[in-house]
């Protein structure tokens, strides 16, 4: 393959640019195998976070041309040859260095989200589950925290006032996940309301765009949640409550 | 030129660096979605040709008024029209309803907060206006009572389905009806198939029938209903913009037919 | 040169490493109502147990009720050629199922049994289908449930914070000294107990599927501060990781693949591995294709399939095939799945590797066989332990996982990492938190080692000339790689000693450009430091034992040999050099050792 141009945004805090690398690609090569590349051979304090470079950890996100995506799963054969690649850190969060920046916003929000109340185990003291009840949350439990739907969510991307207030895709399924585990005993609909700020989200789906794990966030996560905030207003539903015995009880 | 971020995050200036084409969704959207607007009023506005016997336009049902009974009901049933349809095109009494359906409905807020909001107009490109308040107040906050949208929409499909097997009702040459099949036909036909399958391809009907439920095991009817909506619902887009189209040429079809531009082909 | 400034913590427990066992541990220690430190190189969630696929091997008996901790126990040691410590297996065997059901109370998500229990799939070594497993990312359901179950403990996580050394107050251990990844300031830990978690070693090798934090941290520093290591001549290359393209090879390629139906071929189209069953595996093992077939759907009545025999066995058949020109076109075997079941099975049963080889390279395994060879996977050594407790020989110091020692003999089962993890991360947390309870008073530190290792972390700024450290690293990895890897020599292990006493020398001299901030050359010059360690110790460990068994084959010493299966290989520091012993292993009770002759 011929040589790539790469544009790598340098900097530090309030500083950077991007700089220009020309660099050897070999087949099969992907984003992070040439950030390595440059590492080795022209920048070794060149910053970027990476684990298992095989699109499980979610360390190695970026904006590849302007696109949110783990470096790692990005392979170089997928531009023209002779265009100049873009390489720049996610940008809704503070820049630590280079492609490094603070994603600490998204380990508060995960510690606001009420945790698993579990209900009682089964008479023999099991806990029972069927492959149906556990689907639909294990597609939540894929996410690898790559943080790439918190970084392109317009909510926080482009007007940092609502971060306080906003918990973002990544913990509107972990929210859905826990709300849809079987054997969970909390209503979090209030929290998704009130605390996460699911009202924000206008459903425009980047979110579920960009996920590498295909996480369908927005048609099984977030509507689903918004579906079930809708439910304590609907008063058909809150009428076969009284009927059949309602949900749990808010946190 | 860029607004002002928090100083921390990483000083790149530009709107987005994204090199495809990424206005070329937004800007289909707009003129899509703009056109169907727009020819749709006109329609509604000219409260004429949107009945070619037995054939009724979707924007005008519920017949609200004699000139569009069905010989069915021989054409000389009590006349129902309300004292408004004189005035105004009943258009305007039937369209709110599938109107707000489709106003409401998650797939095209997706779609035109997008491309006429631009809040985002394409991922990782930055929202066009400062202030963003997303769902959480009035108008906006109205979205989240799609769901009586949706029981809305059940009931049109309903009526359509009734309109769409009128349309198999011919009159006889020796009066009275008899048993037949044109173009128009199959065009209303597939026009309420599509518009079942993106009603019950919504994110509401998926919602109601069966995803409220935690344990899917005890609840096995409920389950069953939730796994195939669940199949429609990921083709609910693709059903948003086909029964769109399909409203829309139904009602040209029947217009066209009713002015005597073209003639409605027999088959049967 | 100025006084280094650091930052000082206090805690009762600190724990080095946020993989399965130092989560755990940390969670079971703050249990016992102690403070706890949770210290973690990379961003919390983000450590190498989410790279586990298959399991967790635990003896629950839901889908083979004959299963029990006997079996497994038995499964275990004989997959380690009885080199086990065998109490820590025991304790592990017994343990495991509760540490499963546990991490579903924590709020896994498990596949299921057709009865709503946890299901079990097969693993190459174990008798009955035994892992606990989550589609192929069991790792990751586990440390994302830790991770959220620890998150409301109250414990404290120092995220992206890299220890450089344990610190000591007279002989026992008192806190650790580190930097902070992201700033590159000082920061030191007080503590009355520390439980290494630190994972493994696996980074000092070319071909590997460990990432770039496994540069043996924990062994380096357990040894400096005194501590035993016992059994680091036991590396485990797991027969199956990626070998095309280049920019992957020795990505992980998981063994669910053969315990779903999976079997490896040459390019002959042969399956090879029914010319490679040992004698030691005669018994159990299936000698023809159709028993071998037979056997997945009737296990009480057939012999395993070759496939599925311990790793170590694999990964050498695949080598020698590869060496006879057996191999697939780009140096490895097929590994083939396509042909044996439906594409819907594989895409439900193994979507990350579908996705893996998709995405990397262009190969659909539903329509192609995968092309596979061995890669450095995991360290059976490490600090040697008290299997009760934890603790290692220096008080106060205590270690789980994969940098503990002993528990897996010579080769590790797969599906028995991610047990272990649990077993012995509670085990070290709650005895950690008892000791340090126990201790009462305080540590005091001594304030001149701090600053000494503090000047000596930033000399590479200073230098002028000198090396960059990733030429080092580079070269280090192609000396373990050609010279102590999956075959063995006494000529060749010399060579590779005296070439890492070169790499050390000139790591001495790196040069690092730029400043303290996330300056990852600097990060790899200070991480050469336990790399060289952990090289040093597998390869004088590997001259030590003059045998071949599980995870270590000598070229000039091919037979397993009993003297050597009553020794282990006793690795410690002394006068800044390190000696190497052979100490005879613990002694198996007889009601344990009867589990053996049972059925031979």
């Amino acid at each position: 393959m011929p040589p790539a141009t790469l544009k790598v945004f340098r900097g530090q805090a309030a500083q950077g640019d991007f700089r220009e690398y020309r660099v050897d690609v070999d087949e099969g090569m992907v984003v992070l195998d040439v950030i390595h590349r440059i590492q080795a051979t022209q920048a070794p304090d060149l910053a970027c976070r990476w684990n298992c470079k095989a699109g499980k950890c979610g360390s190695c996100s970026a904006e590849v041309n302007g696109k949110p995506r783990l470096m790692c799963m990005t392979r170089m054969d997928i531009f023209e040859p002779g265009e100049t690649i873009s390489v720049a850190p996610i940008r809704t969060f503070p820049l630590i260095r280079d492609l490094v920046t603070d994603v600490s916003y998204n380990y508060v929000k995960a510690r606001e989200v009420p945790p698993l109340r579990l209900r009682p185990p089964d008479a023999d003291g099991k806990y029972r589950m069927m492959q149906e009840d556990v689907d639909r949350p294990q597609e939540f439990h894929k996410c690898i925290e790559c943080f790439l739907c918190q970084d392109v969510c317009h909510v926080i991307r482009d007007h940092e006032e609502h971060k306080p207030a906003f918990a973002g895709p990544r913990f509107f399924i972990k929210i859905a996940g826990l709300d849809m585990h079987p054997l969970d005993t909390l209503n979090r609909t209030e929290f998704v309301r009130r605390q996460a700020g699911i009202g924000l989200c206008n459903i425009t789906k980047c979110c579920t765009e960009v996920c590498p794990e295909h996480i369908h966030i927005t048609d099984n996560g977030i509507i689903p949640m918004k579906e079930r905030m809708a439910d304590d207003f609907d008063p058909i539903v809150w009428l076969l409550r009284k009927f059949r015995g309602g949900r749990p009880e808010p946190a | 030129m860029a607004r002002v971020m928090t100083p921390p995050r990483p000083p790149i200036a530009a709107a987005h660096l994204r090199n495809d084409a990424w206005w070329a969704l937004p800007v289909t959207v707009v003129i899509v979605l703009g056109s169907f607007i727009v020819y749709s009023t006109w329609a509604a506005l000219q409260n004429a040709h949107y009945f070619a016997p037995p054939y009724l336009s979707p924007f005008y049902s519920p017949c609200l008024s004699s000139r569009c009974l069905h010989m069915t009901f021989g054409y000389g049933l009590p006349d129902v029209q309300l004292p408004i349809i004189g005035v105004l095109s009943p258009a305007f009494l039937i369209l709110w309803g599938p109107g707000l359906f489709r106003l409401t409905c998650y797939y095209y807020r997706k779609a035109y907060y997008r491309s006429f909001w631009l809040a985002p107009p394409a991922c990782a490109v930055r929202d066009v206006k400062r202030r963003y308040t997303g769902e959480t107040r009035v108008p906006l906050l109205l979205q989240n009572f799609h769901r009586y949208t949706w029981y809305v929409a059940v009931i049109f499909i309903v009526l359509l389905t009734w309109d769409a097997i009128l349309a198999l009702r011919f009159p006889a040459p020796g009066g009275g009806t008899q048993l037949g099949i044109g173009v128009g036909t199959l065009v209303m036909w597939a026009n309420v198939i599509l518009l079942a399958g993106y009603t019950f391809s919504c994110h509401s009907c998926r919602h109601v029938c069966g995803g409220h439920v935690d344990v899917f095991s005890r609840a096995r009817t409920r389950y069953r209903a939730w796994h195939v909506l669940s199949r429609l619902n990921e083709r609910h887009p693709v059903f948003a913009w086909l029964s769109l189209f399909s409203v829309g040429v139904t009602d040209l079809y029947i217009r066209l037919v009713s002015m005597g531009v073209i003639r409605d082909l027999r088959i049967l | 040169m100025a006084k280094p400034e650091y930052e000082t913590h206090e805690h009762d427990v600190i724990v080095i490493g946020a993989g399965g066992a130092g989560l755990r541990a940390a969670i079971e220690a703050a249990a016992q109502g102690v403070s706890v430190g949770l210290i973690c190189k990379s961003l919390l969630g983000k450590a190498h147990t989410v790279m586990a696929e298959g399991g967790i091997a635990a003896a629950m008996g839901n889908v083979w009720p004959e299963d029990n901790w006997q079996v497994h126990f038995r499964d275990t040691m004989r997959g380690g050629k009885m080199l086990n410590n065998w109490r820590m297996a025991q304790l592990h065997a017994q343990e495991a199922p509760d540490r499963v059901l546990e991490l579903e109370r924590f709020g896994a998500l498990f596949d299921r049994t057709k009865d709503g229990l946890i299901s079990q799939r097969d693993f190459g070594g174990h008798r009955y289908a035994r892992l606990a497993h989550v589609g192929d990312r069991t790792g990751l359901e586990m440390i994302r449930t830790l991770q959220y179950h620890a998150i409301h403990q109250g414990i404290d996580v120092y995220m992206e914070c890299k220890v450089e050394r344990l610190l000591k107050d007279g002989d026992r251990v008192a806190g650790a000294f580190g930097y902070w990844r992201n700033t590159g300031q000082f920061v030191m830990f007080k503590a009355k107990a520390v439980v290494l978690a630190t994972g493994g070693i696996g980074k000092a090798w070319k071909i590997t599927s460990n990432s770039w934090e496994y540069t043996g941290d924990g062994h380096a520093t357990a040894l400096w501060a005194g501590a035993d290591l016992i059994d680091m001549e036991f590396v485990q290359f797991h027969p199956t990781g990626m070998v095309w393209p280049p920019s992957v090879r020795g990505i992980l390629v998981t063994e669910s693949v053969r315990g779903d139906g999976g079997t490896l071929k040459n390019n002959q189209g042969e399956r090879f591995m029914f010319n490679y069953i040992p004698e030691f595996f005669k018994g159990e093992t299936a000698d023809n294709i159709e028993e071998a077939e037979r056997w997945y759907a009737d296990k009480k009545n057939n012999r395993r399939t070759p496939d599925l025999l311990p790793r170590d066995e694999v990964a050498r058949a695949i080598n020698s095939e590869v060496k006879a020109g057996r191999g697939s076109p780009h140096g490895g075997v097929f590994l083939d799945i396509c042909t044996r079941r439906p594409a819907d099975y594989i895409r439900k049963r193994l979507p990350s590797m579908y996705h893996q080889f998709k995405e990397l390279a262009n190969v659909d395994i539903t329509r192609e066989p995968m092309e596979v060879g061995p890669t450095c996977h995991y360290v059976m050594g490490g600090v040697r332990v008290d299997a009760d407790s934890t603790q290692a020989t220096v008080a106060g110091l205590f270690a789980a996982g994969e940098v503990a020692g002993g528990m897996h003999g010579s080769n590790r089962l797969g599906g028995n990492s991610l047990s272990d993890l649990l077993v012995f991360g509670r085990r070290a947390g709650l005895h950690a938190a008892l000791y340090a309870k126990n201790l009462g008073g305080t540590v005091t530190i001594d304030r001149a080692e701090v600053e000494s290792v503090a000047r000596a972390a930033l000399e590479p700024f200073s230098r002028s000339g000198g090396e960059n450290p990733y030429a080092i690293q580079a070269e280090l990895q192609e000396t373990m790689h050609t010279l102590v890897g999956i075959i063995r020599t006494e000529a060749e292990m010399r060579q590779a000693l005296a070439k890492i006493e070169t790499l050390k020398e000139r790591a001495r001299k790196v040069r690092v450009e730029g400043g303290r901030v996330y300056n990852p050359g600097w990060h790899i010059a200070l991480d050469l430091q336990s790399l060289l360690t952990v090289a040093e110790c597998t390869t004088l460990a590997a001259l030590e034992r003059k045998e071949s068994r599980g995870g270590h084959t000598r070229d000039d010493h091919p037979y397993t040999d009993d003297t050597w299966g009553k020794v282990n290989v006793v690795l410690r520091l002394r006068d800044g050099r390190v000696q190497v012993s052979r100490e005879p292993l613990p002694e198996m009770p007889a009601e344990l050792r009867a589990l053996f002759q049972e059925r031979k």
